[in-house]
């Protein structure tokens, strides 16, 4: 039943989202982590979405495909003082750009609730053709 | 008795089907509103329930002169009316989901459901009055 494979649909995004979300959560708490579990700064995780078609249904859902690491160069720091710092004492901090994960904190937000909303929708008229002729 | 309560009811049943088709369409657009490379549809749905009503599969139907001919899968009146959405705005990911459009459709695609809904439960409401003689 279509109306019911929407749930299925917009279920993928929910978790599509909130993967989304957990990497933004992880490159924030790590915005300034000058090492990482390798001893390298941290990279700034990014995932990266697909679109999926449903299996033996119709209708296309969404999965990430990867999480990819941001090339962006290691932000450099003048601290001489630190432990980590190099010859010239520069620090390589995490290449996590705050602004630009907090607009896609905003982003996914907004996208998660977007479905969550279809899903009440769907829920709905699913219940409302079940009362026909009632 | 029954084949008239069928043909009472089937073109809305028709149009049920194919709206609940669409709505699933509409709600794998906004699922993939994130999704690099995806492109938005929706279905042409004048045409749609056209086909629908006159047991037509579409504009380029299969035509069988053998019964060892293969039935067309996927070639329903609702696959022959799927169009792609042209874009307002294009993204530099090659997404063409305008979350907004597709939002308001899906919204408006709800309210037409359950007016099909409404109306099949009035032709039963009159049968059963019919029925009771009251």
């Amino acid at each position: 039943m279509s109306i019911l494979n929407i749930l299925h649909i917009a279920g993928s995004a929910l978790t599509a989202q909130s993967a989304r979300l957990n990497a933004v959560a992880s490159n924030l708490a790590n915005a300034d982590s000058v090492a990482g579990a390798d001893g390298r700064p941290y990279k700034a995780k990014q995932v990266v979405f697909e679109a999926v078609p449903m299996v033996g249904r119709d209708g296309v859902g969404v999965r990430v495909a990867q999480v990819v690491e941001d090339a962006a160069p290691a932000r450099l720091v003048y601290d001489p003082t630190n432990t980590a710092a190099d010859a010239q004492g520069y620090v390589a901090m995490p290449n996590v750009n705050v602004v630009e994960e907090m607009v896609n904190m905003i982003s996914a937000s907004r996208s998660y609730q977007a479905n969550a909303e279809i899903m009440n929708t769907a829920k709905q008229l699913a219940l409302r053709t079940l009362a026909i002729g009632q | 008795m029954t084949d008239r309560i069928d043909d009472a009811l089937r073109f809305h049943q028709q149009g049920l089907n194919l709206r609940a088709r669409r709505q699933q369409l509409l709600s794998s657009n906004i699922a993939n509103a994130d999704t690099p490379h995806y492109k938005a549809r929706d279905i042409d749905f004048r045409q749609a329930l056209a086909h629908a009503v006159a047991g037509k599969t579409g504009p380029l139907a299969l035509v069988q002169t053998s019964r060892r001919h293969l039935e067309p899968r996927g070639g329903g009146p609702f696959e022959a009316a799927m169009r792609y959405r042209t874009e307002h705005q294009g993204s530099v990911d090659g997404n063409t989901v305008n979350a907004d459009v597709e939002r308001a459709a899906f919204a408006e695609n709800a309210v037409h459901y359950e007016a099909t809904l409404t109306f099949m439960n009035g032709i039963l409401r009159t049968m059963q009055t019919a029925i009771q003689g009251q």
